[in-house]
């Protein structure tokens, strides 16, 4: 089976109800995606197919296709430059274990809306669960890198 | 995981004793054990100067810090390697941190001959070892410039990573003098910088773990690679105390990457070529279980006993003047009784050990927070000598407690796992969720009974307290320690020291036997006592008249640094002030591991009726902030992970079965519930005391004041927003 992860063609051989998670971890060696739940309840495992962001532990590699999967390693450009940059401005992780996650739902929310709104972020935020409660820090790095991109 | 509180005491009066023997200059006789310099001598001119076991200094100019207590959130990564980089004087650019691997005879805590992380002790046991071996490190580096120059050491100074003359133009890179400083012998004396000098203590040094964390390159334990690796998984008993009785492991061979399938004493466990194929095995296994030993109580039936226990007084904990006979004389007589459910600790990343066998030596990847015990578990149970297994000590991601084991189970079962398949391949041995959830190590359910007795003046003049649940201590490694007289201190901490001063007090404690492991959960006792101390006296201040904030001042007085951080939250809420409409103010101050903190929690109606925290403002003193962002991050953390316990963290069991599985229904915090919170640092000029642990006790009991204010009507039964509330 074909995937284009991060901008490389891949080939994996797998059964097709296999988790895009644990194709990434375990065949691709990509270790950024992080498991949490494994039911779509966490967001360690986000993800961007075509930019859009998914659990990739609820994802059947089967079911990606053509779809460009993006993960922390192939994040870039100017939103992920900013919100990476507030993430280390106000040092919002602590263990760090689901920031991975954090960080690509932050720029999933803001290359949709430049400017969300505190409603915006709590619902683009609410699926990624952080046990060390880093959230005071994740909503303000998000308006930080808000700003910053609008300046 | 709790420490011995009283040793605490004891090494922080001993460190006022020297500082003020020393006077203004802090000058302290600093004798590095032996094994701690015993690498100082470097031969090859390019290798590295490791004038000691937690520094090593490389010919690039990178000063690398070995920190010897594990990295899960907490900051003692950036927190101990900021000591070394003041007394040596490093540029923050230059320094790096990595964990150090278990080594009693290197790592040990400074309180006894064990290695571990807990009881918030990271910083105050770390504070003068890091920084004397930084002085070590910056005099050697002087020495050796000196010789070199031909001048005397006081006319060397080291100044943002460089070595220099103080009058003269002559200076020198870290790296540049690593060979030359390698030669030299440790010194025996150092001498520390004054608090006033500090430049980067006290400061907000970037976390060194920021960028990793942010863009997926940090490697946790789950994330380490082996060639021709196994994930393990491991079904489990669905009752705590089960047994494997007959195994059908057919269809899970038949599973596409399914290796093997072993029973181990844990449970049944399925190799296989990632953890996908693991689980699609252990979905399969057909397995009958003994349950003749297994707990198959209902959490609502030990709750029921508890409750029965709670009427009768428990073995003698902490008693003041005459209770009785103060109860009996009161004007007013107010009982309560609380509630609180067993609470997982769910760390972000779920248990895991990768562990292979290299020959006749082993080495193991593991978030092991109570090191050396892992260490000893793992050799013991490998039946080989402590030298051949070599113990890495990973990031992990959360713990909260969890990864710190009495007995080192889940290190056993990693060693149990490899042993079964005769250590053919490495293994990563990983829990599910699920396990996570189930797998026990709970925070105990306790019930609490209490009875406060007011005079006709509404004065406080009796507190009776009964405190009912498993002890976190019994038949562990520190029985010993926190077990007298029958009393497990770490369940009455908290309540039993109460510190408002009300004459007449008597809190007793049951401890009944329950076929559910228990385990210290973040903050330990005080989860429970700060909720009963500050819940009940709120109740009865106000029963009296009193203003909740004055009225504890007033009770108070022998107590400063709890009067200083209950003003700052006070002043920071603007108390007096009338809260927005339909929102109420409620306070709590606890103190914690030797760290005071007070909150104010700002508390409406979500759109179910229940409590929704808008704000919360925080005063901590934590004696000197050595880097008072990582307190400020921990006290946001702590109230968050509190709250979102005292909102809806529950774990019930049916029939001795946990009902709960994964975050949908053992529901953790969302950012939507995350409060904005305001943190204050009390300046402080007394040694560093723990903040990893004290932001949790006050939340829950500042919100449930907020709420009986609101709404007249008293949380006595966690979780808020449980089914029992
Ligand atoms: S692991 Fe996918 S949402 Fe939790
Ligand atoms: S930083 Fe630890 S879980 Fe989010």
């Amino acid at each position: 089976m074909k995937l284009n992860v991060n901008g490389r063609e891949r080939d994996v051989e797998v059964p097709e109800d296999t988790p895009l998670l644990w194709v990434l971890r375990d065949e691709l060696q990509l270790t950024g995606t992080k498991f949490g739940c494994g039911i779509a309840q966490c967001g360690a495992c986000t993800v961007h197919l075509d930019g859009r962001p998914v659990r990739s532990c609820m994802t059947a590699v089967g079911k990606v296709g053509e779809a460009k999967v993006t993960t922390i390693e192939g994040l870039s450009g100017r939103v992920t430059d900013a919100i990476q940059g507030a993430w280390h401005e106000i040092d919002v992780p602590q263990c760090g274990y689901c920031q991975s996650g954090q960080v690509m739902s932050a720029v999933a929310l803001l290359t949709k809306s430049a400017k969300p709104s505190d409603a915006d972020i709590e619902a683009a935020m609410k699926g990624n669960v952080c046990r060390c409660a880093t959230y005071h820090r994740i909503r303000q790095a998000i308006r930080n890198a808000s700003d910053s991109l609008e300046g | 995981m709790s420490n011995d509180r009283l040793d605490t005491t004891l090494s922080r009066r001993q460190f006022l004793h020297s500082t003020a023997a020393a006077g203004a200059g802090l000058v302290l006789g600093v004798h590095l054990p032996a094994k701690l310099s015993h690498a100082a001598a470097t031969d090859a001119a390019s290798g590295p100067f490791s004038p000691n076991a937690f520094i090593r200094i490389t010919p690039d100019d990178i000063v690398t810090v070995i920190v010897k207590h594990i990295e899960f959130g907490q900051g003692p990564l950036t927190g101990l390697a900021t000591l070394v980089a003041e007394e040596l004087d490093a540029d923050w650019g230059q320094v790096r941190g990595e964990l150090a691997p278990a080594d009693v005879t290197r790592f040990a805590h400074t309180l006894g001959p064990v290695q571990f992380t807990g009881g918030s002790t990271a910083m105050a046991n770390s504070f003068m070892q890091m920084r004397k071996a930084g002085a070590a490190a910056r005099a050697m580096l002087v020495e050796a410039a000196a010789a070199e120059w031909g001048v005397p050491v006081a006319s060397v100074t080291v100044d943002a990573g460089r070595v220099k003359e103080i009058a003269g133009s002559r200076s020198k890179r870290f790296g540049e003098l690593v060979a030359a400083a390698s030669r030299l012998s440790p010194p025996t004396e150092v001498t520390l910088k004054k608090p006033e000098d500090f430049k980067l203590i006290g400061t907000h040094v970037p976390k060194l773990d920021t960028p990793s964390k942010t863009n997926g390159e940090a490697i946790y334990t789950i994330d380490v690679q082996r060639p021709g690796l196994l994930t393990a998984l491991v079904a489990h008993p669905p009752r705590f105390g089960g047994k494997v009785k007959k195994l059908d492991d057919t269809k899970a061979r038949q599973v596409a990457g399914v290796e093997d399938v072993k029973i181990l004493p844990e449970g049944v466990a399925v190799y296989a070529r990632g953890y996908w194929a693991a689980k699609q095995g252990r979905d399969r296994l057909d397995i009958e279980w003994d349950e003749a030993h297994a707990e198959t109580r209902d959490s609502e039936r030990v709750i029921t006993e508890y409750r029965e226990l709670a009427q009768e007084p428990g073995l003698p904990a902490g008693r003041r003047g005459d209770p009785d006979a103060a109860l009996a004389s009161a004007k007013t007589v107010i009982e309560s009784e609380y509630v609180f459910p067993f609470l997982a600790h769910a760390p972000m990343e779920p248990l895991d050990c990768v562990i292979e066998k290299q020959g006749d030596r082993y080495e193991v990847w593991m978030g092991a927070q109570g090191a050396s015990r892992d260490h000893t578990a793992l050799a013991d149970e490998l039946g080989v000598p402590l030298e051949q297994v070599q113990l890495n000590i990973q990031l992990a991601g959360g713990s909260f407690g969890r990864r710190a084991q009495h007995k080192s189970q889940f290190a056993r079962e990693a060693a149990h796992a490899l042993q079964a398949i005769d250590g053919r391949a490495p293994i990563k041995l990983l829990w599910s969720r699920e396990d996570d959830i189930r797998g026990g190590f709970y925070r105990p359910i306790y019930v609490h009974r209490l009875k406060g007795g007011l005079d006709a003046d509404g004065k406080i003049v009796a507190w009776q307290q009964v405190i009912v649940g498993q002890s976190v201590q019994k038949g562990g490694a520190l029985e010993t320690m926190f077990i007298k007289d029958g009393v497990d201190l770490t369940s009455v901490e908290g309540a039993a020291n109460l510190s408002y001063a009300v004459p007449n007090l008597d809190v007793s404690l049951h401890s009944p036997e329950l076929g559910v492991p228990v385990l210290w959960w973040r903050s330990v006792g005080h989860t429970h006592t700060g909720y009963t101390s500050e819940t009940f006296i709120d109740e009865l201040l106000t029963a009296g008249g009193q203003d909740p904030v004055t009225g504890r001042l007033a009770l108070l007085a022998e107590h400063p640094r709890h009067r200083a951080v209950l003003t700052a939250a006070a002043e920071m809420a603007d108390w007096g002030s009338a809260p927005p409409e339909g929102r109420a103010r409620g306070v709590a101050v606890h103190e914690s591991f030797g760290t005071l903190v007070a909150q104010v929690a700002e508390v409406g109606r979500d759109a179910k009726g229940s409590p929704k925290v808008e704000r919360v403002w925080c005063a901590v003193d934590c004696g000197l902030a050595v880097n008072p962002d990582i307190v400020k991050a921990q006290m946001e953390g702590g109230i968050g992970f509190g709250l979102g316990a005292a909102l809806t963290g529950e774990i019930t069991l049916a029939a001795g079965r946990v009902v709960q599985s994964n975050f949908h229904d053992y529901r953790p915090i969302r950012i939507d519930d995350m409060p904005h919170v305001e943190v204050r640092v009390l300046p402080s000029a007394k040694p560093p005391s723990g903040v990893g642990e004290p932001g949790v006790p006050p939340i829950a009991p500042a919100v449930s004041n907020a709420w009986a204010a609101l709404t007249g009507n008293r949380f006595r039964r966690l979780p808020f927003r449980g089914a029992r509330a």
